[in-house]
């Protein structure tokens, strides 16, 4: 059961970063929801598996789930959501007004950067 | 008054000049005053006691475990600056107020004035190096603000820059050595610190703290090289110079100088390096400042020279040149302010600075000839002037002083720079006042109002009466600061007369006085072979220097952010493998030791679903809208194997974050190209499997190997297992922990995604603001749409659905304590139940049907859980105790209640708000006009027909 689940964090992971080295926004969107899910998987996971074990504390039981990477893991998945849905609407946003949604930036757009930069400079010396 | 308040006075006053300059400028300018005499006053208050010798010290005790802690001491020396400071600081407040014209923001002014007093009022009283060190970075900042103050002026600009760097550059060496310092002892409190000289000295690391802290000191207080950046940032307002540049600021790096010797002093290293440093800089600031035709420039460089005759004195080691450094001190203090300011005056009316435009200014401006007179003729040494007294001294003390080996080297130096500042001072009566008058000066040279004149002629007052009666005056004051300079618990005697017989000192002033009286006279003479002397720039090689840094660190950012993130992530997916296959090779790892969990067919179905839809999101990421149906695949088997595994709590919320990721996900590929292009050559492809299939056997590897070994300490979910019903009232564990054992955290979580929502609605407004919109309202579907976009079933089956759904969520919310459920996942749940409206009823329909804003439901959730949280201080507990207890209602059975369910409340509606937040920002782009029908539900029994009638009549 842990080589299973072991395997899969690490198929997971594998495959969410070879998406996230792509050169598009959403490409590299579906690698990060990708990583997300290993590294719940993970955080999960280094409580120690456990089954048919009660979570919620009851007379009977003599033994429990580990509660608190769940409770941490619990949170970063709400977190997660943010941290993508604020990713996506960057990449959605620079399309549109870009019309392009390579994340690299390409030769022209680095030179106009220096451009602007060296214009700046003069403006200093020149005050 | 308490040492705090003191200290702290200027900054809590520097608001009021910047609120009363609406009174105007008298009203902004007395506030500046009265908020510099109350923390006057409050030092005097304490005068008494430290002239008695006593240590008035306040303490607070704040993280104490690093050894940061508020406090404060004053004794001799902290009370001869802090009365320095704060003294000339009201002199120069006054002067202010008549010296700026109309057009200076002058709130702004006393502002940063205030700021910068307060600074140093705190470097002179800490007894901590560490708020020293704060207040010494403040000091630079606020200092930079007021030497850029005419921010119209390059100059200024520039000056302030280079002192910025200079000093700033000096405090972050002088931080390391501080640090030094204080790791040696063991204690980062002075009082502390200084009674550990021999461990100091004895320390292998005593050179290289040394070398640190004198690189702040001496950057401070301008010796040289370092003295550059003084001349220069001359280009500020003069009172900003006679503030910073004579009285207080350069003095910073003296004080510490002063305030270490105990501890620092008394070693050859400091000698050579000190007394050289001050000695050097003593007569290179002297003779570069007789040929200077502005008379601020002047002024500087003589400032940079007798700061370099103090630091010289302090580096001999001995007491009684300690003595005469601190004497020097007040004297320099007096005479230079006076100085500086009539420089002010000067520039004032005349409108020029330039010596050579000037003279004869005696016939016009008598007053100012005066103050003139007295403060120069002391300046250059003269009897009965102050100036004379502690240059005596001086003269006095380098006659014993033996530098490698030569008896007699450094008392020559002395008498030649003293030769010059001789020259220079009378060069500042001679061109400037005495001769004819000319009838070409740029202005109307005139003497000013009692406004201006008032603070010099006091200072000129003071530098005669202390001539006259060194001992009355000032004698206690100086026994005490060099009682604490000295720092071995002995008194000081000090006895200053103007007349002690002919001595060899007096010989040496006789020769300083009739060399400098014959160097004046040939000084426009020498004057053009100076110019024509080759010599370096200072500022040229500084911004040569700074010009250099700049390419080299715009040249290496350019290598390393080339603006290709791929590129980024890269980089930082080798280093993490690197940084991992090296904790992997050294570490050791103990024998697996934990039984694994047996295998059934179950998860192997779900290992095949999960594994098989991974690998085929990477295969069909070309085709976007497949990759994602998968993706969806993947989390649903997540959360089944969250349930599977018992955690109940985290299937509910990973099913229900799924299904408004999906969503959200399917909304943002609406606008985007629905195909990933072949981009990748084969090699890159190559390196990118190499890098994450390294990456995969790490995860996977170190997951696999954690879960075959027990914890190696005991774990701290046992606590939570125990305490939960008893201390938290609940049975669910997961939600206990969320709502109140780190109730904290889950705070952060909930204003965490909040700010995202937000972020999220501001880019959707900057977006939709901009040409983008008009884009999105003419654009075409790239795809076949839907024949119906609202269908019937749907609607109808929606609208049942929410109020189930609703319902569904305030269960889950309710039995969240006790039962696997919670504020996260009603939330989440509820949200879903609203965005169903949206997608089948459509934007608008829903948008017009919305009664509360999503802004603040989030605001009102956080809100909430501050509100829960902060309920325990009126118990007087901390921050977000939970309490909870046990009610009847008859007939019902027993209820719970409990404040984390409050705080839950909280949660629910943060998430609730943030998540629809985000949803709605981003169906905004979709929407276009004419896209909605106007009744979502087209047969409506209910609906009135009027709008039937009204098309049938058309």
């Amino acid at each position: 059961m842990e080589l299973l689940l072991a395997s899969a964090v690490g198929i997971m992971t594998a495959c969410g970063v070879y998406l996230m080295l792509r050169q598009r926004t959403f490409p590299v969107i579906l690698g990060l929801t990708l990583v997300t899910y290993a590294v719940n998987v993970f955080l999960f996971a280094s409580g120690r598996l456990a089954q048919n074990l009660p979570p919620v504390l009851n007379p009977e039981a003599t033994a429990y789930s580990d509660p608190l990477p769940q409770a941490l893991v619990l949170t970063a998945i709400v977190i997660a959501f943010g941290m993508t849905a604020v990713v996506v609407m960057i990449a959605l946003s620079a399309y549109l007004s870009a019309r392009d949604d390579r994340i690299d930036m390409s030769e022209d757009d680095t030179y106009d950067d220096e451009q602007t930069a060296d214009h700046v400079d003069n403006a200093e010396d020149g005050a | 008054m308490s040492l705090f308040l003191i200290a702290s006075l200027p900054f809590l006053g520097a608001i009021f000049p910047a609120l009363l300059i609406r009174a105007g400028r008298n009203a902004s300018a007395a506030s500046a005053g009265m908020v510099t005499l109350t923390a006057l006053i409050g030092l005097l208050t304490n005068a008494p006691a430290v002239l008695r010798g006593e240590v008035v010290v306040a303490r607070i005790d704040w993280m104490p475990g690093l050894g940061l802690n508020a406090n404060f001491f004053l004794d001799g020396l902290g009370l001869l600056f802090a009365g320095l400071i704060l003294g000339i600081g009201l002199l120069i407040i006054l002067y202010a107020r008549f010296y700026l014209s109309r057009k200076d923001p002058m709130g702004q002014f006393y502002t940063y004035l205030l700021l910068f007093q307060g600074a140093m009022v705190g470097i002179v009283l800490s007894d901590n190096i560490l708020l020293l060190l704060i207040f010494w970075e403040l000091t630079s900042l606020s200092s930079f603000l007021l030497i850029g103050f005419w921010k119209h002026l390059p100059e200024g600009r520039q000056g302030a820059r280079m002192a910025l760097l200079v000093t700033g550059s000096g405090g972050l060496a002088m931080i390391g050595g501080m640090l030094i310092i204080g790791n040696i002892v063991g204690s980062y409190d002075l009082t502390v610190i200084l009674q550990h000289k021999e461990l100091i000295q004895a320390s292998p690391l005593y050179l290289p703290a040394l070398l640190l802290i004198l690189a702040g000191c001496f950057t401070k207080s301008a010796q040289f090289p370092f003295h550059f950046w003084l001349p220069h940032a001359m280009a500020a307002p003069t009172p900003v110079s006679a503030y910073l540049h004579s009285a207080t600021m350069v003095k910073a790096g003296l004080f510490l100088m002063a305030r270490m010797w105990p501890v620092l002093a008394g070693t050859d290293a400091w000698f050579y390096i000190v007394a050289t440093t001050g000695l050097v800089t003593m007569v290179l600031g002297a003779v570069i400042a007789l040929f200077k035709d502005d008379l601020k420039a002047l002024l500087a460089y003589s400032t940079v020279s007798q700061l370099g005759l103090i630091t010289m004195l302090l580096g001999f080691g001995t007491k009684a040149a300690a003595t005469a450094a601190v004497f020097h001190i007040i004297n320099h203090a007096t005479f230079k302010c006076a100085l500086f300011m009539s420089a002010g005056i000067i520039d004032h009316s005349a409108h020029t600075r330039d010596i050579k435009r000037l003279g004869g200014l005696i016939h016009l401006m008598p007053l100012t000839f005066t103050i003139v007179l007295v403060a120069a003729l002391s300046m250059a040494g003269i009897p009965p002037f102050n100036g004379f007294l502690s240059k005596e001294m001086m003269l006095e003390e380098t006659l014993s002083a033996v530098w490698q080996g030569s008896p007699y080297l450094v008392a020559a130096l002395a008498v030649f720079g003293a030769l010059f500042s001789v020259a220079y001072s009378f060069r500042y009566i001679g061109h400037v006042f005495l001769g004819k008058r000319r009838s070409d000066y740029p202005g109307e040279p005139h003497d000013p109002g009692p406004g201006l004149w008032l603070a010099p002629v006091f200072l000129t007052f003071l530098v005669v009466v202390i001539g006259l009666f060194p001992n009355a005056v000032v004698g206690p004051l100086v026994q005490v600061a060099s009682g604490a300079v000295i720092g071995d618990g002995q008194p000081v005697v000090f006895y200053a007369k103007l007349w002690h017989g002919f001595i060899p000192a007096l010989y040496m002033s006789v020769v300083a006085v009739v060399g400098g009286f014959v160097l004046l006279l040939m000084q426009r003479r020498l004057a053009p072979l100076w110019d024509a002397a080759p010599r370096p720039e200072a500022k040229v090689i500084f911004d040569a220097l700074v010009g250099g840094f700049t390419s080299l660190s715009r040249r290496l950012s350019e290598a390393l952010h080339d603006g290709a993130l791929s590129r980024y992530a890269a980089i930082f997916m080798v280093f993490t493998l690197a940084l991992a296959a090296y904790a992997y090779g050294t570490g050791a790892k103990g024998a697996p030791n934990r039984e694994m969990l047996d295998l059934t067919i179950m998860p192997v179905i779900g290992w095949i679903c999960l594994t098989g839809a991974t690998v085929c999101v990477v295969a069909f990421h070309r085709n976007r809208f497949l990759a994602l149906v998968l993706i969806g695949v993947v989390g649903l088997i997540i959360a089944l194997a969250f349930n599977y595994l018992s955690a109940p709590d985290l299937a509910l919320t990973q099913i229900s974050v799924e299904v408004v990721t999906i969503i959200l996900l399917l909304l943002a590929l609406n606008f985007m190209p629905k195909n990933t292009p072949q981009e990748s050559s084969t090699g890159r492809k190559l390196r990118d499997a190499t890098l994450s299939i390294g990456a995969g056997l790490g995860a996977g590897g170190l997951i696999y190997a954690l879960m075959g070994r027990e914890f190696s300490q005991p774990s701290i979910s046992e606590f939570h297992l125990e305490n939960s019903y008893s201390g938290g009232g609940g049975t669910n564990v997961v939600n206990v922990i969320l709502v109140d054992f780190r109730g904290f955290d889950t705070f952060g979580e909930i204003i965490v995604l909040g700010i995202a929502a937000i972020v999220i609605f501001a880019i959707t407004e900057a977006v939709l603001a901009s040409n983008v919109r008009g884009r999105l309202l003419n654009r075409e579907p790239d795809m076949a749409q839907a024949g119906n976009p609202h269908p019937l079933m749907m609607v109808v089956a929606t609208r049942v659905m929410m109020p189930i759904a609703l319902m569904v969520a305030a269960y889950i919310f309710f039995r969240g304590h006790n039962a696997p459920g919670g504020g996260f996942i009603a939330g989440l749940i509820a949200a879903i139940a609203v965005v169903m409206q949206y997608m089948a009823s459509g934007y608008e329909w829903a948008a017009d049907r919305q009664r509360v804003y999503y802004h603040g439901i989030i605001g009102s959730g956080v809100l909430i859980a501050a509100l829960t949280g902060m309920g325990s201080w009126f118990a007087g507990l901390p921050f977000l105790t939970s309490s909870f207890g046990y009610i009847t209602i008859w007939p019902l059975e027993k209820f719970e209640w409990a404040t984390a369910a409050l705080f839950d409340l909280g949660v629910f509606l943060a998430v609730l708000g943030a998540v629809m937040l985000a949803l709605e920002s981003l169906a905004r782009f979709a929407w276009q006009p004419g896209m909605d029908s106007e009744h979502p539900m087209e047969i409506n029994p209910a609906r009135d027909d009027a709008d039937n009638h009204e098309k049938q009549e058309a």
